[in-house]
């Protein structure tokens, strides 16, 4: 199909340019010792004597606050800055397959990324005999978490050039993600609002939903949540770069 | 092949483009000229897709480009402004990317590589990236783009900003072939340019068309069209302004060292012909002046461009 050898192209266009940047690389070392640290370190991974990736995940909606922000926040707005934008949507291709393709490019990266982390994996499974199925489905929320992310990485580049005001609104915007059902923050607004006021917030929040796939339920409804999330952040995407085309 | 109908293309109160119309067909080269800022790059934007209009009609091969995007935009090839390029890639990469949106896969995307690269002449920067290319060459990478299909339209939005006068002649050269059965319209702000490959000029000036015309006939209007311009030995500034008079309107002299004098005559009738030369010539004849330069003057493009743009002239009146 045509849309579909369109979006190829740009993902493999948009995944060559990771690899040819040393910032891949960087980032690359970055995430896996910052996700090393947090397990090992902070979430006392040998301490705890499970076997089980629990200290692992559990850290991912913080780890990917900035990373993914960090991945994303060049996707459109150097486009704009490179005024190859114009180039693109002069292309015979509609503006949601260039989104996809970029964002599906990134994601790439991301899920990359994450498939680094085997060797945790691998040490569980040589200290003890952990439920490898709790592992996958904890890996599938991971890489619906990292995506959801950068969806909005993807929807704060549209709206600016400027790389660095990009990142910090999708780190506001992550972050609200993760606080309206982070437990600490729960606890504090149910001294204030109704209980029914809360579970609203929190449905909306990332850890809600991420919750389950730590524990190693694949739930529908999580795995809707997170799509529906990234299907939106996008398609306001392209709502913003309509925008900026109509003046 | 284009047909532009009314287009109007504001940006909040500014109109940067309002209300133009004009066609362009196979085989036309079309040179867009105009101050900064009149609007060439927006109406440019307009016709390839990359900005809605906010009224009015454009149609590229009979598609239009707001209700059919994509049929339309299949028929053209666009060099932005400032020749953009993906910074990181290399100019093979670019061009293989920018073959593979245009549908062409396999042997023909090659095929249509090697082709642009050769016909902008890129061979010796093919495996470097594009940000470390130099400014002539990283627009001929954004031309080489849009050329990569061998469009029925090319739009080039001054294709040859920031070349050396080589290159400059090299792409004008580029154009004027390609124009003998392409429709191509591209913008530049030098007139040479305009003379040397344009089949017609249009001249815009804060949203508007203000000129529309052959090269030859924009010249024409010119003040000094018709005029005839003569370096005469053996007579003093005076004289030769008097003995003037009879056949011209106005004489102005433009020099005089020592024993030369260079002067123009306007005739007293407007219009490019040969018979005020003719008339200046057997003058010059019978009062004994050696005529060292006689000829009758085209017009300057330059002049013209001038006239019409200046502030403070009536807009409209000429197009
Ligand atoms: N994206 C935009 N937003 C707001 N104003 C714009 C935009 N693009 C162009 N303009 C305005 O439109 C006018 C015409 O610009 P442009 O078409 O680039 O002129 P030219 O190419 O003839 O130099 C200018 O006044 C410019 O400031
Ligand atoms: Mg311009």
């Amino acid at each position: 199909m045509n849309a579909w050898a369109n979006i190829k192209a740009i993902t493999k266009r948009e995944l060559g340019g990771y690899f040819t940047s040393p910032v891949a690389y960087v980032f690359l070392v970055i995430f896996l010792l910052l996700a090393g640290f947090f397990t090992f370190t902070v979430g006392n991974f040998f301490e705890r004597g499970e076997a089980s990736l629990m200290s692992f995940f559990t850290w991912h909606p913080w780890l990917y606050l900035f990373l993914v922000p960090a991945a994303g926040m060049r996707l459109w707005s150097e486009e704009r800055r490179l005024g190859t934008l114009e180039l693109l949507l002069t292309m015979p291709i509609t503006t949601w397959q260039a989104i996809v393709g970029k964002f599906l490019a990134s994601w790439l990266f991301l899920i990359i990324a994450l498939g680094l982390t085997f060797p945790v994996w691998f040490t569980v499974n040589y200290f003890g005999s952990p439920d490898n199925g709790v592992i996958v489905a904890g890996y599938v929320g991971s890489a619906l978490l990292s995506g959801t992310y950068l969806a909005i990485s993807c929807m704060t580049s549209a709206m600016t050039r400027n790389q660095v005001i990009s990142f910090i609104v999708s780190v506001m915007i992550c972050l609200f993600l993760i606080l309206a059902g982070f437990t600490p923050v729960t606890d504090l607004l149910t001294r204030w609002a109704s209980p029914l006021f809360v579970q609203t917030i929190a449905a909306f929040s990332v850890m809600t939903h991420f919750e389950g796939f730590q524990r190693g339920v694949i739930d529908l409804r999580d795995v809707v949540f997170f799509v529906s999330l990234i299907g939106f952040a996008l398609f306001t995407t392209g709502v913003i770069i309509r925008g900026h085309r109509a003046g | 092949m284009i047909k532009v109908e009314n287009l109007v293309k504001a940006f909040g109160p500014n109109r940067a483009v309002d209300d133009i119309s004009f066609g362009v067909e196979r085989g036309e080269v079309l040179g867009f000229i105009g101050p900064n800022g009149a609007g060439k790059s927006t109406t440019m934007r307009v016709v390839t897709g990359f900005y809605p209009p906010t009224a009015g009609r454009v149609t590229v091969g009979g598609f239009d480009v707001a209700e059919n995007p994509l049929s339309a935009k299949r028929l053209i090839g666009y060099l932005p402004e400032n020749a953009p390029g993906y910074a990181d890639m290399t100019v093979h990469g670019f061009l293989s990317f920018a073959a593979e949106l245009r549908g062409l896969r396999g042997d023909a995307r090659k095929k249509a590589v090697v082709r642009a690269v050769e016909t902008c002449f890129l061979d010796s920067v093919l495996y470097q990236t594009i940000d470390t290319l130099s400014k002539g060459y990283k627009h001929r990478a954004c031309l080489a783009q849009s050329i990569i299909h061998d469009p029925d339209i090319l739009i080039l939005d001054e294709p040859t900003d920031g070349l050396d006068p080589n290159q400059k002649h090299e792409v004008r050269g580029l154009i004027k072939r390609m124009g003998e059965h392409k429709a191509i319209v591209f913008s530049t702000h030098i007139l040479e340019e305009v003379e040397a490959a344009c089949t017609r000029v249009i001249i815009i000036d804060r949203g508007k068309i203000v000129a529309n015309g052959t090269p030859e006939e924009l010249k024409a209007r010119s003040e000094v069209a018709g005029a005839v311009r003569l370096k005469a030995c053996g007579v003093t500034a005076a004289e030769l302004n008097e003995k003037l008079s009879v056949l011209a309107a106005r004489t102005e002299i433009l020099s005089q060292d020592g024993a030369h004098v260079v002067a123009r005559a306007y005739p007293r009738e407007r219009g490019v012909n040969g018979a005020f030369a003719g008339h200046i010539a057997e003058l010059a004849q019978r009062e004994r002046w050696k005529l060292d330069e006689i000829h009758v003057e085209e017009g300057r493009l330059d002049e013209v461009f001038r006239a019409i743009t200046l502030p403070d002239t009536v807009k409209g009146s000429h197009s």
